[in-house]
């Protein structure tokens, strides 16, 4: 077992933000850990390299428990979202960092700062300051300090956070790689659930402090286990049960004030009327790249998103105040969860992101 | 934590002593703030009221004492206001045009803190004393500047001149020009700009330079010290006769205008405090 | 063409406004004119006059005294001024806003106070002095007050450096941890990776502090005696040859004074210029 996290709480004053949470991370792996601002994913983050003391519950680094190691005894590598590279050091100097302090043999520094240099691919940087790097340079010679020590864990805070959008779609593609290399054990924190799903091999969602569910990309999206999830990992509409829009398809077993939540895409479209389809109104149509979204407006008021594929739309020719016909293909209820009823109380609309 | 009564299993000893450890820095940096600034300065009073209020009273029967008060008083109210405006104009240059020799401008600007005041007062006499350059022409026309209060104002404007545009200047540059602008546009011309939108904008940091302005000229003794001529009742100021009273064995009277500086200083000191929580620009050496 | 004739006179004009005229003009009669005067007075003398009195023994055991007390002065608060800095910036302690404030005290207390105050407490029988003698160290009217003076007349200028430095760091706690994340303990953490970046700032302070000491007047003319040899610094030279009509004496030894400032500014201007080499 790479990381375990046993009943790990902590607070800052009255502010719960880790809320007992366990959570086992694998040798090897490379886990996301999800969630919006505020959930607690990099207090948990911070809990493992160290940098914080639990209140509460143990933290095991490679089977050994780590709870009371102090950061510097943990032998982690640790990137954070700015970067925090030493300003006064070049770039090799700031690789060498760790192993100096290790008391490592200079010419050992000296050619594993080389293969990291070709690793991160900043072979002619060596000797420039931070200060003379872009910004995606300087996330890269941070993860190769941060690789320099051989760490057991490797730990990203947001680690594409500060960059722009390009170099933030190349730098995860090439972590994937990395650690395909490297394959050291490697948790990141991320509030971009598309992050998340192209780099991790399991996704961790957290909410409010607590782990809401873990599990590969495929199975967060397409069995997310609670409304939460449901929400946060891809666009959805929320609708209650009594919409008209389930008429003819309601979901088994779920009373008429349930929340009933469908993505955009798992809407079917037609032109003419059949059965079990729903007329509704085409209010706007924006044009997202690959797929069209269509603004609808059911008969009973309720607004409705739904994705169309770029042929399909094309297909179809659909036109603004167009009435067209829909039916979902699939649909999830929570009808145990306390916090889907509450949640969506007085917010009676699609919620789209 | 204790209180979860869980087994204190290998819990470090890390936390009580960076405890331990920062008490002991701020114990050490204050006990060398105690020896080098407190002592000093509690001395002042301890001295000046050692046998009561009363013989700091009896200061003010004594005319010289009296008048180095209003010498003091005096020489601030022309220095003041002279190194203000001079410092609100510098600063509106610097702070709002691009032109060569700006660099050169802000160098020279601070070069009053690089000279020793005895020299500052040295060039004075050179410039206006009897065999200075303008002497032949001052005494042709009675007028005398060295050794009387005009030297004496020269003086320490020269020593305290950089203060206002030094303050001014981060405030003008963070202001920017937007809301000038768009007084302009409002149909606001250059005067009514710098009244009605300008200066309130600066107010907080211009009456920090005036703060600090004040403080100096009022506590400026090598520079006044060198073209006064130090004369007991008619150019004599507070910092002077602190001296003179000390080579005299009147100890009690020298620290009898000692204490007033010193309550001015505090005073300047709380002030600054207080205007730099209104400011908010990054604090530099000051003084 | 008609464009830069209209031009022309709208931009001098501009350049020639009040504000530039009062700057200037107050700049020429306040601060150029004074110095011009006194690099006009010095240039009477022959070079071989100047030389001889730029390096008449008492002027170069009184530099000698001045250069000594004003590096011993400012390398004594340097340190200091550093932890001071750190503790009021890292540790937040009852008080702390006061001993912030007070920190300036040497900056606002006028320089005669404060040669009275320490010249008392250093006497034989003042609260430090007499702490002292018994140990056979003397400090009033001796080259250890004009020390005792330097030190406190420069203390502000290392804290007021560092502090604003140390402050933006606090921003960046990150830098620390990443630090202490690849390995280095406290002591390593500072030496290695809060202390450099300090360097620039704890340099400034000082040569400023340093320089501030050179020129000090004020409080030196209180707690020494000014006898050559002994503890006579070279501001107090330079009075001494004023209140004797020594005008070029004064001079020669004041342009001295000024080169040193001089010297000083540009180092400080080259400490900025290596601080900000990291781009």
């Amino acid at each position: 077992m790479g990381i375990s996290v046993e009943q790990v709480t902590k607070s800052f004053g009255s502010f719960r933000a880790v809320d007992n949470v366990n959570l086992e991370v694998d040798s090897g792996s490379l886990v996301a850990l999800l969630g919006p601002s505020g959930s607690g994913k990099s207090t948990l983050l911070r809990l493992i390299a160290g940098l914080e003391q639990p209140d509460e519950g143990r933290i095991y680094l490679t089977g050994k428990d780590a709870t009371y190691q102090q950061v510097q005894d943990r032998n982690i590598g640790f990137v954070f979202q700015h970067y925090a590279l030493f300003k006064h050091m070049t770039v090799r100097q700031n690789i060498a960092f760790g192993l100096e302090i290790r008391k490592t043999r200079p010419a050992v520094i000296k050619e594993r700062v080389e293969r990291l240099l070709d690793l991160v691919q900043l072979q002619g940087l060596g000797n420039r300051y931070p200060g003379q790097l872009s910004g995606g340079q300087r996330q890269r010679v941070a993860l190769a300090r941060a690789l320099a020590v051989e760490p057991q864990v490797l730990l990203l805070d947001e680690p594409f956070g500060a960059l722009d959008a390009k170099v933030r779609k190349e730098l995860r593609a090439w972590l994937r790689r990395l650690h395909e290399e490297v394959h050291v054990t490697t948790v990141f924190v991320t509030h971009d659930q598309e992050e998340a799903m192209e780099v991790a091999d399991h996704i961790v969602v957290m909410n409010q402090g607590k782990v809401e569910q873990v599990g590969t990309p495929a199975e967060v999206y397409d069995h997310p286990a609670s409304p939460f999830v449901m929400s946060f990992v891809g666009p959805v509409n929320v609708l209650p049960a009594a919409s008209t829009l389930f008429r003819d398809t309601a979901p088994q077993g779920v009373s008429a004030q349930t929340s009933v939540f469908l993505r955009p895409h798992d809407i079917l479209v037609e032109t003419e009327a059949g059965e079990a389809l729903t007329p509704a109104r085409i209010e706007r149509l924006l044009h997202l790249g690959s797929d069209v979204q269509l603004d609808l407006l059911l008969e009973d008021g309720q607004a409705l998103t739904v994705h169309l594929p770029r042929d399909k739309f094309s297909e179809l020719t659909l036109d603004d105040q167009e009435i067209i016909y829909v039916k979902p293909k699939a649909a999830r209820a929570f009808p145990g969860a306390p916090g889907s009823a509450s949640q969506m109380n007085g917010r009676p609309h699609a919620v789209v992101f | 934590m204790a209180s979860n009564g869980k087994p204190e299993l290998g819990r470090p000893q890390s936390r009580p002593q960076i405890s331990w450890g920062k008490w002991l820095l701020i114990g050490l940096a204050l006990a060398y703030l105690g020896i080098v600034v407190y002592i000093p300065t509690v001395n002042v009073f301890v001295q000046a009221f050692s046998q009561g209020v009363g013989p700091f009273l009896g200061n003010f029967a004594n005319h010289e004492f009296v008048h180095a008060i209003k010498m003091t008083v005096l020489i601030a109210a022309l220095a003041v206001p002279m190194n203000t405006i001079f410092g609100l104009c510098a600063a509106w240059i610097v702070a709002r045009h691009q032109f060569r020799g700006r660099a050169l401008l802000l160098t020279i600007l601070d070069l009053p803190f690089s000279i020793s005041p005895v020299v500052a007062g040295l060039m004075i006499i050179l410039l206006y004393g009897r065999q200075g350059w303008f002497g032949p022409l001052l005494q042709g026309a009675d007028i005398q500047i060295v050794f009387a209060y005009p030297g004496m104002v020269l003086a320490t404007a020269f020593v305290a001149m950089p203060f206002v545009a030094r303050e001014v200047i981060p405030v003008l540059e963070e202001l920017g020009t937007d809301q000038e602008q768009a007084a302009h546009t409002l149909g606001a011309n250059a005067w009514q700009t710098f009244w009605r939108v300008t200066l309130p904008g600066i107010r907080w940091g211009l009456l920090y330079g005036v703060v600090l302005t004040n403080a100096r000229s009022m506590g400026e003794f090598g520079a006044v010290s060198a073209v006064s001529g130090n004369v007991a009742g008619k150019t004599q100021t507070l910092t002077l006769f602190v001296e003179e009273a000390y080579k005299q064995y009147q100890t009690q009277a020298s620290y009898g205008a000692a204490v007033i500086l010193a309550g001015l200083a505090l005073v300047s000191l709380a002030l600054k405090a207080l205007l730099e929580s209104k400011t908010h620009v990054p604090r530099r050496v000051q003084f | 063409m008609g464009l830069t004739l209209t031009t022309r006179p709208a931009g001098l004009l501009r350049h020639f406004s009040w504000p530039w005229a009062v700057t200037l003009g107050y700049l020429g009669v306040m601060l150029l004119l004074p110095t011009l005067a006194l690099i006009a007075k010095a240039g009477t003398e022959t070079p071989a006059d100047i030389w001889r009195i730029a390096t008449d023994p008492v002027a170069v055991s009184a530099y000698q005294v001045t250069v000594g007390a004003s590096l011993a002065a400012a390398l004594v608060n340097t340190p200091f001024g550093v932890l001071v800095a750190w503790v009021l910036v890292r540790y937040p302690f009852p008080g702390r806003r006061v001993v912030d404030a007070l920190v300036d005290l040497p900056f606002a207390l006028p320089t005669s106070v404060a040669g009275l105050t320490l010249a008392t407490i250093y006497s034989d029988t003042g609260w430090l002095g007499s702490l002292l003698a018994p140990l056979g160290i003397k400090v009033s009217f001796t080259v250890y007050g004009v020390f005792v003076a330097l030190v406190f007349i420069s203390l502000p200028f290392v804290i007021r450096t560092v502090q604003p430095v140390l402050q933006e760091m606090q921003s960046e706690p990150e830098i620390e941890e990443a630090a202490r994340s690849l390995g280095a303990n406290a002591p390593q953490t500072f030496w290695r990776v809060t202390l450099p970046p300090l360097m620039p700032a704890i340099l400034t302070g000082f040569a400023l502090g340093f320089s501030r000491a050179v020129g000090e007047f004020g409080s030196v003319v209180i707690i020494a005696s000014g006898i050559p040899y002994k503890d006579l610094v070279a501001p107090v030279l330079v009075f001494q040859r004023l209140e004797q009509y020594d005008y070029s004496g004064a001079t020669v030894i004041g342009v001295v004074l000024i080169l040193i400032s001089l010297v000083v500014l540009l180092g400080i201007n080259l400490i900025q210029v290596w601080g900000k080499r990291y781009g």
